[in-house]
């Protein structure tokens, strides 16, 4: 019962990292590799706050966000906009923006490497017990999970009611029909590929409280947002919660009952099951 | 074959025959430098065979890689040395078959995925088998010597030039060429792309796992960290792609330059090799899409032009 509220506490960060990546490749159609590194900034971001000055990393959020979310939209118009352009078809589209997002990831890594120099960091935050169904939890990840909870909560309300959310799961499904219809898809691309940098590094901050980073783990985390994007389905936001909390208590079985080393080796076999018996998600629909 | 292919064949092989003499110069410092530049010049080659024409990016080379050396690093007490890359070979090829089965029928994101993760995978497993035996990791004591392994990598690299010529020449080459156009032309007109995709990327498999039979003495020592290091799968995808993935001597243009600069590098500023990689990635995306083949593709072209108009 524990190891399940754990997975699903893991499950909850997990999530809103996931959605970030799912607003970049599903929205904005940019599968962004360096989605890792934009994870570790922001928890970088949460622990020199904490460390300089005794902020709470979840109020650091409110400058990370609004950072994370300028550098992620500038890349995009200086980068990643003239691939978009000189594309041909979206296969063409897809291996130039792999090959640049691997190029910045490097650069990202290679950037924090010199500025924070190679050990890991972490610091202590709400370290403190909570009783919770009469097991004991820390209070970070509870915290974590809370403001993960709200977070998904209120995009996928803005990307439900909003004009500007339903514009973007407009282009998510048909681009080319979107701009007849009078959607700015050049402008909404780059906001969803923005929105979706500051919520990775949001989801950063608030794993930092609880996980140990270093300035190479991006692409770890990277990895599990592909995972977690490709199991719930490219653009389905419904879906992705539900992978992510899935990912997140398989996660947390296998390292506690076998191996914490095979963390990974987990996240695979769900992925294979995926890519074998339902390759469109879990709720997509089967192509025509 | 025509006369051209004489020559050129013949130009080969003194090529071969006389990179084949570096030992004998005697300079230990550029026979392991050689030895490197064999090493990606393999991986790379048979790299692009497969990324060239279907424009997969496939990340797997260290996974294959390291897998090759447990082979040997396991084996080489109780079976001749060659046995065990042929070991090597047949095994790579195998998981070759099996990631290829379980993604290439699926779309090329999905592949570049998998094969991103597949050294860690390959890494945590080993490492937890070792934890469960007790061991860390494995001594390999040959008496196989540098000259040795550059002789065994110089054949391997003519073996995988070989097979890339024949494969261009073969019904499969002209399918994958079909394939990397359009791949739904490719599909009306009969052919089983999955299948060709897949039997294509054993080729990389099994070789990258041949490499790293053959370079296991060099180590002397290996353990998991060292022999998937995932840092192995990128310097081929540059190296591949910034020489030009669309010829078959194309990714050898981009070895040489690349290896001497990381051995630059890494020996006067060894933190800043991840930052060297991220502006190689960028490069190649924005300034030389084709590669160095693509540049002086550009410049015979012009050259011709200018004599015709002249």
């Amino acid at each position: 019962m524990d190891i399940l509220i754990t997975g699903l506490l893991l499950g909850g960060t997990y999530a809103l990292i996931a959605m970030g990546l799912n607003l970049q490749y599903g929205m904005a159609r940019i599968m962004n590799l360096a989605n890792g590194e934009m994870l570790v900034a922001g928890g970088f971001g949460a622990f020199w706050l904490w460390t300089a000055g005794q902020t709470s990393p979840l109020l650091s959020v409110f400058l990370v966000a609004p950072i994370a979310f300028a550098l992620n939209w500038g890349i995009y118009r200086v980068m990643l906009q003239p691939l978009v352009r000189r594309a041909r078809s979206r296969g063409q589209l897809e291996t130039d923006a792999i090959l640049a997002t691997f190029g910045l990831s490097f650069i990202g890594v290679g950037l924090m490497l010199a500025v924070f120099g190679g050990d890991y960091f972490s610091y202590s935050y709400l370290a403190r017990p909570i009783q919770l169904a009469g097991d004991t939890y820390a209070l970070n990840r509870v915290a974590s999970f809370i403001a993960a909870v709200i977070l998904c909560g209120l995009l996928y309300a803005w990307l439900n009611h909003s004009r500007a959310g339903m514009s973007i799961r407009a282009i998510a499904i048909a681009p080319q029909s979107a701009a007849l219809v009078g959607i700015n898809v050049t402008a909404l691309a780059a906001l969803a590929f923005a929105l979706g940098g500051a919520i990775t590094a949001v989801g950063g901050a608030l794993i930092s409280t609880y996980l140990t980073l270093d300035a190479s783990t991006g692409v770890v985390f990277t990895l599990k947002a592909l995972i977690i994007v490709i199991m719930g389905g490219v653009g389905d936001v419904r879906g992705t919660i539900i992978a992510a909390l899935l990912l997140g208590v398989v996660e947390t079985f296998v390292a506690t009952l076998i191996d914490p080393g095979l963390t990974l080796a987990a996240a695979y076999a769900l992925f294979v099951a995926i890519l074998l018996f339902r390759p469109q998600g879990l709720f997509g629909k089967a192509p025509a | 074959m025509t006369g051209t292919e004489y020559r050129n064949l013949a130009l080969f092989a003194l090529a071969i025959a006389v990179v084949a003499l570096l030992p004998l110069s005697g300079s230990g410092y550029w026979l392991s430098i050689g030895v490197t530049i064999a090493m990606f010049t393999v991986l790379a080659t048979s790299w692009a065979l497969f990324s060239g024409p279907t424009h997969y990016i496939s990340l797997a080379t260290a996974a294959f890689f390291g897998i090759g050396t447990y082979v040997t690093g396991l084996g080489f007490e109780t079976l001749p040395f060659w046995s065990l890359i042929a070991i090597a070979g047949v095994i790579g090829a195998v998981l070759a078959a099996l990631v290829g089965l379980a993604t290439l029928r699926l779309s090329g994101v999905y592949f570049v995925i998998f094969t991103l993760g597949l050294a860690e995978l390959v890494r945590q497993i080993i490492t937890w088998a070792q934890n469960r035996s007790g061991q860390k990791g494995l001594y390999v004591l040959t008496d196989i010597d540098e000259a040795g392994i550059y002789w065994m990598l110089l054949a391997l690299a003519v073996a995988v030039w070989l097979t890339g010529w024949l494969i261009g020449r073969s019904r499969l080459g002209f399918a994958l060429r079909i394939i990397g156009d359009d791949e739904t032309v490719a599909r009306h007109s009969g052919i089983n792309t999955a299948r060709a995709k897949v039997l294509l990327f054993m080729v990389p498999g099994a070789v990258a796992a041949m490499t790293g039979a053959i370079l296991a003495p060099r180590y002397v020592y290996i353990e998991p960290a060292l022999a998937f290091t995932p840092m192995l799968s990128f310097q081929v995808v540059i190296m591949a792609l910034l020489g030009g993935a669309g010829r078959l001597w194309g990714p050898l243009l981009g070895v040489i330059p690349f290896t001497l600069l990381w051995e630059q590098i890494s020996s006067t500023f060894p933190n800043q090799t991840t930052l060297l990689l991220g502006v190689a990635f960028l490069i190649i995306v924005y300034v030389l899409p084709r590669g160095f083949v693509g540049l002086i593709e550009d410049a015979r072209k012009g050259w011709s032009r200018r004599e015709g108009y002249a």
